[in-house]
């Protein structure tokens, strides 16, 4: 059976580590697949003036291209070039849920973040979303320093 | 909407006219300009705002309660069947997981009511209770309540026949669906309909929209620091909402949407507190309004006076049938168009059931309208034409003072409330201009820079001069908008039916099923 590992980008050197871990892992097992996600923070609940909400799906696209392009597809073709079985999903909403929520989803057995990225303030406000993740996940969670 | 009565800012004119200073400023350009605007739109404003022969009446009071009365019927209290449907499409919990990061039912509901949700329920609700008694807040509920149909029915529409762009942005409103729906029924003058409907939406939008609001935040603002010129605050003002929607500042409209809905939970948080430290005197309230509706307590003009009052400002307040809404909803992302009509009928509900019953309710509890103590019934001030209050208040100033004698710095908040909605209300009705501009003159970035200028001059104009017959035009042009609106939705409504049947029985059938989220 393919054990299926989740990784969670977030752009940064950390989300770099999580995926350089998950690769290590990854190898030890005979057969898996990497899948890696970048989840652009969104949220239905928020106020929105007119004719942001016109140009909404717009900016939808623009910003899944983006994120496609710049952090999964490059993270995807080193891994497949590798010799990894990868591939990735960009998707908006809440980190730790939609993380979460995918990993079900896809059948994932363990999802693999970076640590908190967040700055000072907004973590002690509202947790960073690596808290949030481990602290609800439906599977194992690895933070990697 | 943010608008006042009509009929009381003309009195005032017409007070301030009479009074020496207005006198000397006759012979100036504002005056001069008054009188051209009086002479060239009395006709239509009277026409408009007629009474009903021998009544007080407006008839158009009674073509949006009529019409919402029909919608209900037709659409069989489509209000209430399907109200915990819209709670739940509000929550998303129908909204497929892999639309994440389009416009929610959320983010379109919230979008719609900071265009709405303002003076009308600060200020109006004052006027209605001072003139009418508590019993207009009766009538006042049973309008929203049967507005909600008229949303549901302009909305539904809105999304149904918006234009979706090949660049991902979208356009809708009355003038799209006036024009694509009377050409898929076969009926002539859709295209002629639209032109006229886009026309009073541009008008509607420079005056009741625009000035109307500019006017009352330069009021306010001049209230709390005192008189100076209004050119001043709305070069400020004109600068804020140009560095918006021309500059495209992000991060002012994101403040001001953020703060807007706080301003208008702390509104209705304020108002709770006030009920529940007076929580013993509800019932009497309530036993007041339910008195009030059907004998009206010594109101000038009785059960009637009070009728006319809840009718006009719920009308005026939640814009239900007026179809600005409808632009406003049409940017959400459905496959079902119905989905935004469910959501859209809240809006009534929130805007005139709940926030204008809080205001009727503190105003009520607060005792600023003196009772006769031998018979129980309201006393009327010297002219006769209002409940007199404890210190002679009435509109704004009245909700403050309820406000006030519940927490004593309210005040100040208010006021802040009442710049920024005023604020967020030009934001909102900008758009809804701009969308009937470009129907009218093509969606090109120089059209679009031409109607975001002018909609700035017009700030300045709005706050710098009292022209009185250019806002009672406006407000005028925007109540015209409802009348073609509401004779187009009377053909349309078909349409929604339709829709209508086919969402209930797939719902029933459990072909649409919620996402587990």
């Amino acid at each position: 059976m393919t054990v299926k590992l989740v990784v969670g980008l977030d752009g940064t050197e950390t989300g770099d580590r999580a995926l350089a871990f998950a690769k290590d892992l990854a190898s030890k097992i005979d057969a898996s697949e990497l899948i890696a996600i970048y989840v652009i923070e969104w949220s239905p609940f928020t106020f929105q003036t007119a004719d942001e909400n016109a140009k909404r799906h717009l900016r939808r696209e623009e910003e899944i291209d983006l994120a496609t392009s710049r952090i999964v597809e490059p993270a995807v073709a080193a891994l497949r070039s590798a010799g990894f079985n990868a591939r990735g999903i960009v998707r908006h909403g809440d980190v730790a849920e939609t993380l979460d929520k995918l990993t079900v989803e896809n059948g994932g057995s363990q999802i693999i973040v970076g640590r908190a990225s967040a700055d000072g303030f907004t973590k002690r406000m509202f947790g960073s979303s690596t808290q949030n993740l481990v602290m609800h996940a439906s599977v194992p969670v690895t933070v990697v320093g | 909407m943010k608008t006042t009565s009509v009929f009381g800012l003309t009195t005032a004119l017409a007070a301030a006219a009479a009074s020496p200073l207005a006198a000397q400023d006759a012979v100036g350009i504002d005056e001069k300009v008054n009188q051209v605007f009086a002479d060239l739109t009395g006709p239509f404003v009277s026409l408009i705002f007629a009474p009903f022969p021998g009544t007080s009446f407006p008839w158009i009071v009674m073509w949006l309660v009529i019409a919402a009365t029909v919608f209900t019927l037709y659409f069989g209290f489509v209000q209430f069947r399907f109200f915990k449907h819209a709670i739940q499409l509000v929550k998303g919990d129908y909204s497929d997981p892999n639309d994440a990061g389009e416009v929610s039912h959320f983010q379109a509901l919230a979008t719609a009511l900071s265009g709405t949700v303002g003076l009308g329920n600060i200020a109006g609700v004052a006027v209605a209770v001072g003139i009418g008694g508590p019993g207009a807040t009766f009538w006042m509920i049973l309008a929203g309540l049967l507005g909600m149909a008229s949303k549901f029915t302009e909305c539904t529409l809105g999304v149904k026949y918006r234009n979706e762009y090949d660049d991902g942005t979208v356009s809708g409103g009355p003038m799209y669906y006036i024009s694509k729906g009377f050409s898929e029924l076969g009926l002539p003058g859709g295209k002629i309909l639209a032109v006229v409907f886009s026309v009073f939406c541009i008008l509607g939008a420079l005056g009741g929209g625009n000035m109307f609001q500019a006017n009352q935040a330069h009021a306010q603002i001049s209230g709390i620091v005192g008189d100076y010129p209004g050119w001043i605050t709305g070069i400020i003002f004109a600068a804020v909402v140009f560095a918006v929607i021309v500059g495209g500042i992000k991060s002012i409209a994101n403040v001001t949407e953020k703060v807007v809905p706080f301003m208008g939970i702390l509104y209705v948080g304020a108002a709770l507190v006030i009920l529940i430290v007076n929580y013993d005197q509800i019932g009497w309230a309530f036993g007041q309004i339910f008195a009030g509706a059907f004998t009206g307590l010594g109101v000038a003009g009785g059960m009637v006076g009070a009728l006319i009052q809840g009718f006009k400002r719920a009308a005026f307040s939640n814009e239900a049938g007026v179809g600005s809404a409808a632009i406003a909803h049409s940017a959400v992302r459905t496959k079902e168009p119905i989905t935004e009509g469910f959501v859209s009928l809240l809006e009534p509900l929130i805007d005139t059931v709940v926030i204008c019953t809080m205001t009727a309710l503190v105003i009520v509890i607060s005792q600023q309208m003196i009772i006769n103590p031998e018979t129980g019934n309201y006393m009327l001030n010297e002219a006769g034409t209002a409940i007199a209050t404890v210190d002679g208040n009435s509109g704004v100033a009245l909700t403050s003072a309820a406000f006030a004698s519940g927490i004593s710095w309210f005040p100040y908040v208010l006021a802040i409330a009442v710049v920024l909605f005023a604020f967020s209300t030009m934001i909102s009705w900008s758009y809804y201009g701009l969308k009937a501009w470009t129907y009218l003159f093509g969606e090109s970035k120089t059209s679009e820079l031409v109607f975001k200028v002018i909609f700035c001059i017009f700030i300045v104009i709005g706050a710098a001069a009292s022209l009185g017959p250019v806002i009672d035009f406006s407000d005028a042009a925007i109540f015209a908008m409802a009348v073609v609106n509401i004779f187009c939705l009377y053909f349309l409504m078909k349409l929604v039916k339709t829709e209508l049947s086919s969402y209930a029985a797939r719902l029933d059938s459990g072909e649409i099923k919620k996402f587990t989220h």
